[in-house]
């Protein structure tokens, strides 16, 4: 059904523009002063101002690797997450535990583990698959690098990011 | 001593005060065409509930000279097809006009018995319009030689805007020199500095005041019959100069030349680096030379109620020259809170409105002006 739109009749004054353009001078030094008087709302300053202290626990940054209370590595370099790895972003190069370790009986560990910033997209599924709780998305979101080697998170970078994780995990412990 | 003496004789005397002041008025106008940037974006942030440049320096107050380094160091590309000649010309005629208009505007009253004008020309007003026109060359000339359609585009809306409205801003004016009796602007600030401004008569010199307070210096503050009559027809010129000069410096609402949401820029579209620059800067500096244009001839120059002139002593000249660069300030801020109000208008309306309005509009003051002086004088 067609809807009729009645056009309002504008008077004289209406027509000439000056009203309206009065009106519009003043809405937008109205918008000027509350701002110069602090009194407009804006939005936050990013660099200087973080909304940090705000975000919750679930929140998604960067994955790192995670070290348990003994400062034994947790990543057993199954490459779970570097098979499950939607964009390919994880590297793993298996290694052996020699005998003499302290951990020996874990058996493998990463001889160099890589995140290739650039291509994760934070999508939490090497967090889900760790058999070994060893990987964890912290709340790191601002990662940036003047060069593509940059962005590749290694090992020494991801445990430093990561840092120590007490938890669930015990099953590596001596005396079981 | 001898070389004092020379440096005394009228002609040289002339001679270094006119260099000194030339220099100093293209350094203060240099410097507020780029604090006019500074102020068009932060103006345009602070409208739009923004918070504009503030990472060069406290309040973006260095954003306009990271800006100047940036179009220095860009590339200075010239495309294939443009006519080079008229391609490399153009931005200094967009930016010289409006800097020689300023030649002829008085800044200030007088600084040590040296008057503050730079070429206190007797056509005065008539030197303005002959080379604030010219402007518009440089526009069509860079449209044109781009080889481009959206600068080509942009030069023609030019040229048809400058017809329309030129007529307009000069007819405008002529009931101020029926008044004043004058072209010369230092002659038509001093008359509004012993009468009234022209859009603020609120004193004056000699009788027939319909409501007067004499002050113990002898100035009597009020209204006289005569200048409150000639109040309309000034406010009628003024009203129409003001909306002409808008169109005139290709300012919102009639920046149709530009109009970078149709014309991806007009007629500066092939430029980049400093020619850019030339343009960009042209048009603040015509900006402000409007400006000046505006407060010389309606807001009564560099004067203000009861401030002595320089004759008084340095200091009342320098507040003086302040005076007038504040009232530039103001008007500069008016341009800009348009430029973030309205809309631009349409061409067909554009030329209508400069055509069927304006001009009459201007034509008929000129009339009523002269009714009002016949009445007077009779």
């Amino acid at each position: 059904m067609a809807t009729v739109v009645s056009r309002p009749k504008l008077s004289l004054l209406e027509r000439s523009y000056f009203p309206a353009l009065l009106g519009g001078l003043f809405i937008t030094i109205k918008h000027f002063t509350n701002m110069v008087f602090g009194k407009t709302k804006v939005t936050m300053q990013y660099p200087e101002q973080k909304w940090d202290s705000a975000m919750p626990d679930w929140y998604r940054g960067a994955p790192t690797l995670v070290t348990d209370e003994h400062g034994r590595e947790r990543c057993v370099a199954c490459q779970l997450c570097e098979f499950i790895c939607p964009p390919r972003a994880i590297t793993i190069k298996p290694g052996e535990l020699p005998a003499d370790n302290k951990w020996a009986k874990v058996e493998k560990y990463p001889k160099k583990f890589d995140i290739d910033m650039i291509r994760c997209i934070y999508c939490g599924l090497c967090e889900e698959v760790c058999p070994e709780q060893a990987i964890f998305l912290r709340k790191d979101y601002s990662i940036t690098g003047l060069s593509r080697s940059e962005m590749v998170h290694d090992k020494a970078k991801l445990y430093e990011l990561g840092g120590i994780r007490t938890g669930l995990v015990h099953k590596w412990n001596e005396k079981k | 001593m001898m070389s004092l003496d020379l440096f005394l004789q009228p002609e040289i005397f002339l001679v270094w005060t006119s260099v000194l002041k030339t220099l100093a008025i293209l350094v203060v106008t240099l410097t507020l065409v780029a604090y006019s940037v500074w102020a068009e974006r932060k103006v345009s942030a602070f409208i739009q509930d923004r918070v504009g440049p503030n990472r060069v320096g406290w309040a973006g107050l260095i954003q306009p000279i990271a800006d100047g380094v940036k179009l220095l160091l860009k590339e200075n590309f010239v495309p294939a097809g443009v006519n080079k000649f008229y391609f490399s010309i153009a931005p200094s005629l967009a930016m010289i006009p409006s800097l020689l208009v300023l030649a002829v505007l008085p800044f200030g009253s007088s600084l040590f018995g040296v008057p503050m004008v730079i070429a206190d020309l007797q056509v005065g007003i008539l030197w303005v319009f002959a080379v604030s026109s010219l402007g518009v060359y440089g526009i069509v000339l860079a449209g044109w030689a781009s080889n481009s359609k959206y600068p080509f585009l942009g030069g023609i809306r030019s040229s048809s805007q400058m017809i329309s409205y030129e007529l307009s801003l000069g007819l405008s004016v002529i009931p101020v020199f029926m008044v004043t009796g004058t072209l010369n602007l230092s002659e038509i600030v001093q008359y509004q500095v012993e009468n009234g401004w022209m859009i603020f008569p609120a004193w004056f010199q000699s009788g027939g005041g319909l409501l007067e307070i004499t002050t113990d210096s002898g100035a009597m503050f009020g209204l006289s019959l005569e200048r409150t009559l000639l109040w309309i027809p000034m406010m009628i010129s003024f009203v129409v100069f003001m909306i002409a000069m808008f169109a005139e410096t290709n300012r919102v609402p009639f920046d149709l030349p530009e109009a970078e949401q149709e014309l991806v820029g007009g007629y500066h579209t092939e430029y980049s680096s400093m020619r850019f620059a030339l343009f960009f800067l042209g048009e603040y500096a015509a900006m402000i030379a409007g400006a000046g244009v505006v407060v010389t001839l309606f807001l009564g120059g560099w004067s203000l109620p009861f401030i002595p002139d320089g004759s008084q002593g340095w200091f009342w000249g320098l507040v003086n020259i302040g005076t007038f660069f504040a009232k530039v300030a103001a008007i500069i801020f008016f341009f800009l809170w348009v430029r973030w109000t309205l809309p631009r208008f349409r061409f067909d309306q554009l030329m209508k409105l400069g055509w069927y309005v304006f001009f009459e509009v201007a034509l008929i003051n000129i009339f009523i002006t002269a009714g009002i002086l016949a009445y007077l004088q009779s």
